[in-house]
């Protein structure tokens, strides 16, 4: 199958399959083609080149609502739920119970939407508005929308990127269970403990080409990186070398946001000091970048940046200060999807350099290309659509923009959520060179590899409070010893 | 790779570029060459002068909205202003005293209650829609309370030059429309504030977490379009040596036709002012070309509607491919 995009192929010959009752693995760098694969299975794009069979006959698949009645069902990364609508009616939407003919059933729905959602996550109420819930849940109802149907093949892209461990536990029995009944299952992931989890195969993208596919037998981490990297691994280091600590860059003492999730929060980070930020989903961790980061108000307790007391009442007000905050959605909250990616790169540099308002076009051109380079990220030229370009490189784009405004507090909000492993190591490498510049870091992440790699302490927070903090230069960092903090647990740690 | 803010339009590939860079043109000269073989009076100097100047008050309107829909939003009310400011203008002429200060404090009112209006919708958080359909009827209302419900005349009006001389062959109608043009084009395209109305535009959300100016930007925004529909106001008044309650009825809904026409997006963040020049010449050229062949008024507006409609849609038909 190839297909091509404006005289681009992004993918060539690439032969892939799924058989009934078996969890085919799909992995590969971001713009290695993953999407695209799925894209021409949901009936967006139609191959240039080959064809899709399906039970044995070839098919091609017209529209979203055909591929569904075929019985696939996909599951895509971009939550698409309608906001006002409630839980039950996102679930039922398309499909809602009717009775007299032309009313809606709403007590049917309420029963079918609970039915649906308890074999992923029964706290969800189905009569909640879809606006209240938090990223989490809104995946969870995208998962058990798309279970709705009889599916012969389910198509997950990274359905795991927002949900809690809890969640994805459950949401592994159900692929389990699909799978013994006989649902072929795709399932796209960046995540390797999913991979020796769950896949009975993976197949590696790499370049819009098929790298290699393994069988069970088979599956191994390095062989899987070095398929994906197209070279052999270099060995992660376990730690990275702790930077001497510089001038006490934030102080926070006592913060709380205006509604209650985030509660006393004291902390500090040291220039050139990278300080990690964990928790569980809604522990509070986002509320607290973001009244740091001027976004949302302060309710109670001081911030000083650089011994200066500091009251933000927007994030312009913040990045004067020299705070900078790379947000968690980058689509939503980070991108202008619809500039090119050099007006995105240099965009905070408009400002700053024109003259009297009047921009300057080859300043701004010069700085674009720059960071192109250093953060190797990758275009076709500098009016590319942001859009069209992977999440790696986006989020690159986005580390390019903040970081030239050389800021003395760096915020990262899950800077490497959805990207890929090689784009992954970039960002790493990047963030330690950050902070050996003497940039104070505050690292949020939901991954705790992550922040055992590169971070010097860990502050842990739960239900919004500080739950403690963990010291590299006191004793090692753990995996158990953040979840016991993070799950309320403080006796753990002395 | 051209320069930086060229890029604002998102294509890739030369002919699609191409085809994004001309957008509406094709259909404005289809209607040229259409009317040019039904009547012989249609291309002829003294009537491209006569369709430019229908075309300069709209245009100058149209300017004004394109920034306003540019950042998702509408001005309702821009006819209603114009029709405010003319009344002022013609007013203040007819005093000895205060005659010098027609022009400027017609101009100043009418930024005036374009920035108000948009302080709402910044700061108040009111759609756009619901915020100057208010301001469209209380600012009618003040139109008709300023005349007293007269036509105000000044047979002797001090800036009737403006819309009955020339300079050269064209008249100074057109010459201030296009130079609202050319201004409208570098703040878009060459200034930090052009920047950030696209982005506030594309991604309000975006662009307040990167540090954006999002309310003040909105302001300008609207002050902007305020300062247009005034300017349209002067326009109108000097063509007509007066004003009453009633000028500019209406023109808003022209205005933004002409900016739909020239492919500006109600999602915000995309478009640009050259289609509005075309949209605005497409109307105006409409107008002319079928009162010329003696239609009547109310075919001609079955007609501008169904072409606002067609033309809208084959552009989306063409540029489909473009935005994949």
């Amino acid at each position: 199958m190839t297909k091509r995009f404006a005289g681009v192929t992004v993918l060539r010959n690439v032969d892939f399959s799924v058989r009934a009752g078996e969890v085919h693995a799909l992995m590969g760098e971001n713009g290695a083609g993953k999407s695209t694969l799925m894209k021409i299975l949901g009936g967006v794009h139609r191959p240039s080149a080959g064809q899709v069979r399906f039970l044995g006959k070839p098919f091609q698949a017209t529209d979203p609502g055909h591929v569904l009645h075929a019985g696939i069902a996909l599951i895509h990364q971009e939550i698409s739920l309608v906001p006002h609508l409630t839980v039950a009616e996102n679930l039922l939407l398309g499909a809602e119970p009717i009775r007299r003919g032309f009313l809606l059933d709403r007590q049917a729905m309420a029963t079918r939407a609970r039915s649906l959602l308890s074999s992923l996550d029964d706290r969800i109420d189905p009569s909640a508005r879809v606006e209240r819930l938090s990223i989490a849940e809104q995946q969870v109802v995208e998962i058990a929308r798309a279970l709705r149907h009889e599916n012969r093949i389910l198509v997950m892209d990274e359905p795991t990127a927002a949900l809690t461990e809890r969640e994805s536990a459950r949401l592994f029995s159900l692929i389990h269970r699909l799978r013994s009944q006989g649902t072929g299952i795709v399932y796209i992931t960046h995540r390797m403990a999913e991979i020796e989890q769950l896949a009975d195969r993976v197949t590696v993208l790499r370049d819009g080409e098929v790298a290699g596919t393994l069988e069970r037998t088979e599956i191994d981490r390095k062989r899987i990186v070095s398929l994906m990297v197209g070279r052999a691994l270099i060995d992660q280091p376990d730690r990275i070398a702790t930077r001497p600590r510089g001038a006490r860059v934030l102080c926070a003492r006592g913060v709380s946001d205006t509604r209650g999730r985030v509660r006393g929060v004291d902390l500090e980070v040291h220039a050139g000091e990278i300080v990690g930020l964990a928790g569980l989903m809604g522990a509070g961790r986002s509320e607290f970048a973001r009244v740091i980061a001027g976004v949302d108000l302060r309710g109670e307790g001081t911030v000083e940046i650089e011994g200066r007391l500091c009251r933000f009442s927007s994030p312009s007000d913040a990045i004067r200060a020299g705070v900078a905050y790379l947000p968690e959605d980058r689509k939503t909250q980070g991108l202008f999807l619809h500039l090119g990616a050099g007006d995105n790169i240099s965009f905070t540099l408009a400002g700053p350099t024109s003259r009297r308002g009047i921009l300057r076009p080859r300043v701004l051109r010069e700085h674009a290309l720059q960071a192109v380079e250093e953060f190797s990220i990758r275009l076709t030229d500098l009016d590319q659509p942001t859009r069209l370009l992977s999440g790696g490189n986006q989020q690159k784009l986005l580390f390019a923009r903040w970081l030239a405004l050389n800021p003395r507090l760096l915020i990262l909000d899950e800077p490497t959520r959805g990207v890929d492993i090689g784009a992954k190591q970039e960002i790493y490498r990047k963030i330690v060179e950050v902070a050996e510049r003497g940039v104070a870091i505050l690292l949020i992440s939901s991954e705790l590899p992550e922040l055992l790699l590169l971070c010097d302490r860990i502050a842990v927070l739960h239900e919004g409070s500080l739950a403690g903090t963990l010291d590299r230069a006191r004793s090692p960092l753990t995996q158990e010893a953040i979840m016991s903090l993070a799950t309320g647990n403080s006796t753990f740690v002395s | 790779m051209t320069s930086l803010p060229s890029t604002r339009n998102v294509p890739t590939h030369p002919a699609r570029q191409w085809l994004r860079a001309v957008g509406i043109l094709p259909v404005l000269l289809a209607v040229i060459v259409l009317f040019a073989l039904l009547t012989p009076k249609f291309l002829t100097a003294d009537n491209a002068v006569n369709v430019a100047r229908q075309a300069s008050i709209n245009l100058v309107l149209a300017a004004g909205m394109t920034f306003v829909i540019l950042t998702r939003g509408i001005d309702l009310a821009a006819g209603s202003v114009l029709g405010v400011s003319a009344v002022i203008a013609v007013l203040l002429s007819l005093s000895p005293a205060w005659g010098f200060a027609a022009i400027p404090v017609s101009l100043l009112v009418g930024a005036a209650l374009g920035a108000g209006t948009g302080a709402v919708v910044a700061f108040g958080g009111l759609p756009p829609f619901i915020v100057t359909l208010g301001t469209y009827t209380a600012l009618r209302g003040a139109a008709y309370l300023l005349a007293d419900g007269r036509t105000v005349i000044n047979n002797d009006l001090g800036f009737a030059w403006i819309g009955n001389d020339y300079l050269g062959p064209i008249p100074w109608l057109v010459v201030i429309a296009l130079a609202v043009v050319l201004l409208s084009g570098f703040i878009l395209r060459k200034t930090v504030l052009g920047l950030h109305i696209y982005a506030v535009g594309g991604n309000p959300e975006a662009a307040r977490l990167t540090g954006v100016n999002v309310g003040w930007t909105l302001v300008v925004v609207y002050a902007l379009s305020g300062l247009f529909s005034a300017l349209g106001g002067v326009m109108s008044a000097s063509r007509l040596y007066s004003a009453n309650g009633q000028v500019g009825t209406g023109y808003e809904l022209d205005a933004i036709a002409a900016v739909i026409l020239g492919g500006t997006s109600f999602a915000g963040g995309v478009g640009g002012i050259m289609g509005t020049l075309y949209g605005a010449l497409i109307i105006a050229v409409l107008n002319n070309g079928l009162t010329l062949m003696n239609v009547s008024y109310f075919w001609q507006l079955v007609v501008k509607g169904l072409v606002i409609v067609i033309a809208v849609a084959s552009d989306r038909l063409r540029t489909r491919h473009a935005s994949d």
